[in-house]
């Protein structure tokens, strides 16, 4: 695990799509430019949904990395 | 966060059964969670669903597969799948979502906006949902 300073994190395992994407949207929202935000998701549509919104929204994507059973979408806000 | 202006989407929501609404709500809240400004145009059976309260009785399903009805609805409970409305209500909250009432369907079943749930902004007609639609992606549910 790379050290990465993550601001705040969400568990959104237990939702179902877009629900972890709506949880990432609604922490970057929040957030500071230049905060790191994390969301634990297993919904499957997450892989795709997330990266396409954060390119969308042009912010930057950390990183996708496993954690137990689910992914970890790591996103920075750049603006 | 949208690039383009014209970044809508359009749904005819007609049906009012519980897995078409729940496919409604979906797409509305991946669309607003992308950034698109959607417009849910209420009509018939899709209306009916709105009624204040109808959400809580409402356990309809598409004709066609009702053999799956009842597995489908255990699933959602034993999963915990949000309901369409709090999902509706979660775009909301998330992006720019209208939700307008047929002006055809109040008159005939006797609808005040009164009568229908608070997400429901205004009632309007055809030619105007169509007026605004134009120019975006329309679906018909």
């Amino acid at each position: 695990m790379p050290a990465i300073n993550i601001t705040k994190e969400s568990d959104a395992r237990g939702s179902f799509c877009p629900g972890p994407q709506m949880e990432l949207i609604r922490l970057v929202r929040a957030a500071k430019v230049g905060d790191v935000l994390a969301v634990l998701s297993r919904d499957e549509g997450s892989r795709k949904d997330i990266p396409a919104w954060i390119a969308k929204a042009k912010h930057e994507l950390v990183g996708m990395d496993p954690f137990e059973d689910a992914t970890r979408f790591i996103c920075r806000k750049t603006h | 966060m949208s690039d383009k202006s014209n970044d809508k989407l359009s749904i005819v929501l007609f049906s009012g059964t519980v897995d078409k609404l729940m496919a409604a709500s979906v797409i509305t809240a991946g669309a607003t969670a992308m950034g698109k400004q959607v417009t849910l145009f209420l009509t018939f059976w899709g209306l009916m669903a709105f009624k204040k309260a109808a959400w809580k009785t409402n356990t309809r399903f598409s004709k066609d597969f009702e053999d799956y009805a009842k597995a489908a609805a255990q699933a959602m409970q034993a999963k915990k799948v949000p309901h369409w409305l709090d999902t509706l209500k979660q775009a909301m909250e998330i992006g720019e979502v209208k939700i307008k009432a047929c002006g055809l369907t109040m008159d005939l079943f006797d609808l005040k906006l009164a009568d229908l749930e608070p997400v429901v902004s205004e009632v309007t007609g055809v030619g105007s949902f169509v007026e605004e639609s134009s120019g975006g992606q329309t679906l018909f549910i």
